[in-house]
């Protein structure tokens, strides 16, 4: 008795000393594990960051060496009608930045772009050691250069309309499909259900070959059809995820609106769809970022009509043309993947809940 | 299995319930008719070819070689190469898919880390970037003299950095960097199943005195394990069938000196570029098998390692 009463009277203090340690401690260690996210962050966004600086950039900056990471130019001043350019230049009082005026192999003499018309300074050691001063000064030229000559407008139009049309498709097979699995009584559903789920497993390639002679015979080749008639037809992922999220939409309410009389059609439409959409989104977007990102099969069918093209076979084109110009390439990079870019921010919600539906429910 | 008898006995039911079985099938038979067309004919059409001697390179009559094409496979020492190259990324690749996005999500999943939304949307962020942009984002980054990559370790002070893409043996790893980007969708499925984890395993952990590792091991990996396994089981079919990087990157030659002549890759130009349909369809069949063997390995072996919550293990 007596020491359970010693045990009560110890416990609040130390569990105050505990948080006292712990509200010290916490604050450090939250700052080291975010500075760990963020350095990781970092690492994992710099060839993003890279390529739109670099995107900025002129040619001359991006094969020369030694020049900054961000766009800029080298700071000149302009004395007598001709441009000077502008260098640290380190003296016993401090660093300079002063005008080359007259190069020299061990002397040098600069002119202060403050005071032009002072009598120019003479400075000991070899010019080519010193650092040029930069101005910031980003160039949309390249930006200017690669629309045209990636013909950016047809190819989003292609983009686009390849990925609006697919998914269109997508969502009205894959909603219809993914109602009767999740609502009808079916003798064998379960295994049917398998089926579906196993053709996750198959390689493309076992089907390719086939299906590419026949898209010959019937002329498919050089159209947009093999690339949308096939999302007309439901496939396995999305079949889940949206079978998934009716399941959790409470059965009672397709029943009531039965026994008022209602269709299949019509429950799907006033009863489920309502109560689904965040799921119905998900599967949208997800869909057209997939179909952004599609590129094997535009190659093999759309590879005699680059007019036709969506952006991502176009880009993989334009860059073995272009290999040799980084700053047009990066600059195209950028044009390719912009609008998936900001499509994710606005929607980042429906993205994550549909990949937590599909992942984790499995 | 008993369920295709099942569906036989849908004529046999009352009116009504047949009535709703009518059209639940219809409803699903829009999959089961693409999956006809578009999925089951071509691979029958597909094992058919590969009984025989179509190629569009020499006009032969057709004829059936029986098991010829699967033969010739045995002793052409390209294939080999190509299945050379597979394993060899897929030993650094799959540990790395599977271990890289399991420890990003550890992290964000910490309780001390700050602005946790931001960092778990910034990390998945680049899973909408077309690969094929990733690929020269990456590119610039590994290239080895501009790329920020070497200039780093340069400064560092390490004297020879590596080739990346153009070192035979580097190039495994930098596809595997390249393909980093796609880490988001696993990093988010591991983080909702951490979070999903009860919180009463880890209190009985610390109370029975488990350190950081014990509990990892102990509760974490085990409760983790489902997710886990979906991962394995879709990062093992998707690395038999890897190829679209290379062919990206070094615009389907396979350099350096045939190192990225992944298995996928040489069957594509068997199709597309020495146009031998047979012998093309004959290595997709293999490929297709190797796949159901090692996935139907893994789901057998999984009743030993996976855990279920709510199941009762066996054994």
């Amino acid at each position: 008795m007596a020491t359970k009463q010693a045990n009560e009277t110890l416990a609040p203090t130390r569990t105050f000393s505990a948080r006292l340690a712990r509200g010290l401690r916490e604050p450090s260690r939250s700052f080291i594990i975010t500075f760990i996210v963020v350095v990781l962050l970092a690492f994992f966004l710099s060839p993003l960051l890279r390529i739109t600086l670099n995107s900025f950039k002129t040619p001359s900056q991006v094969a020369e060496l030694g020049t900054p990471l961000y766009p800029a130019k080298a700071r000149v001043v302009e004395y007598q009608g001709k441009e000077y350019e502008i260098y640290k230049v380190p003296f016993a009082e401090g660093v300079r930045e002063l005008a080359l005026y007259k190069k020299g192999r061990a002397t040098s003499e600069f002119i202060d772009p403050a005071n032009l018309d002072a009598p120019p300074i003479v400075w000991t050691g070899a010019w080519r050691s010193l650092d040029r001063a930069w101005e910031f000064a980003p160039t949309l030229t390249n930006y200017q250069q690669v629309w045209d000559l990636l013909d950016y407008p047809r190819l989003m139009f292609n983009t686009i309309a390849l990925a609006v049309i697919g998914t269109f498709g997508t969502l009205i097979s894959n909603i219809l499909v993914a109602y009767g699995f999740a609502r009808f009584r079916i003798p064998g559903k379960q295994l049917l259900f398998t089926i579906v789920i196993a053709t996750v497993f198959l390689p493309e390639a076992v089907t390719l070959i086939p299906t590419y002679t026949f898209y010959v015979k019937i002329g498919w080749i050089g159209t947009w059809l093999p690339l949308l008639v096939p999302a007309f037809f439901a496939n396995a992922f999305d079949i889940f995820l949206l079978r998934q999220f009716f399941l959790t939409i409470p059965r009672e309410m397709d029943e009531a609106a039965k026994v008022d009389g209602a269709g299949p059609f019509r429950i799907l439409r006033s009863v489920i769809l309502p109560q689904a959409w965040p799921a119905v989104i998900a599967v949208g977007i997800f869909h057209f970022v997939y179909a952004w990102n599609d590129y094997f099969a535009p190659l093999i069918y759309l590879s005699t009509r680059p007019d036709l093209q969506p952006i991502s076979v176009g880009l993989a084109r334009f860059n073995s043309i272009y290999g040799n110009k980084p700053e047009l390439t990066q600059a195209g990079t950028i044009l390719t993947l912009i609008i998936p870019v900001i499509i994710f921010i606005f929607m980042q919600k429906f993205f994550m809940q549909g990949v937590v539906i599909t992942g984790v429910d499995k | 299995m008993n369920s295709f008898k099942e569906l036989l006995t849908i004529p046999r039911l009352k009116p009504i319930a047949r009535r709703e079985a009518l059209q639940g099938l219809a409803f699903i038979s829009i999959w089961f008719i693409g999956f006809f067309i578009f999925t089951l004919i071509p691979m029958l059409a597909t094992l058919a070819f590969s009984f025989s001697n179509i190629n569009l390179a020499q006009e032969e009559a057709l004829r059936f070689v029986g098991f010829g094409n699967y033969q010739k496979m045995l002793s052409d020492s390209s294939l080999r190469n190509a299945l050379g190259v597979t394993l060899k990324y897929a030993l650094i690749a799959l540990p790395v898919g599977l271990a890289v996005p399991f420890a990003v999500a550890v992290l964000l999943n910490n309780k001390h880390l700050r602005a946790k939304g931001f960092f778990r949307v910034m990390f998945y962020l680049p899973y909408v970037i077309p690969f094929v942009a990733g690929i020269f984002a990456w590119g610039g980054l590994l290239n080895p003299e501009q790329g920020w990559i070497n200039q780093t370790l340069e400064a560092l002070g390490v004297q020879n950095p590596p080739g990346w893409l153009n070192d035979p043996l580097w190039v495994y790893p930098s596809l595997v960097i390249l393909g980093l980007w796609g880490i988001g969708s696993a990093v988010i499925i591991y983080l909702a199943s951490l979070q999903g984890v009860p919180t009463e395993l880890y209190d009985a952990a610390k109370v029975d005195g488990a350190g950081w590792w014990a509990t990892m091991r102990n509760v974490t990996l085990p409760m983790m394990s489902p997710v886990i396994f979906y991962s394995l089981v879709l990062g093992i079919v998707g690395v038999f069938q890897y190829f679209l990087v290379p062919l990206v990157v070094t615009d389907g030659t396979g350099r350096p000196g045939g190192a990225t002549m992944f298995f996928n890759l040489y069957m594509y130009k068997t199709f597309f570029t020495f146009q031998n349909m047979s012998y093309g369809a004959a290595q997709a069949w293999v490929l297709f098998i190797l796949i159901l063997v090692v996935t139907i390995f893994l789901f057998w072996s999984s009743k030993y390692w996976v855990y279920y919550a709510g199941e009762t293990r066996e054994g």
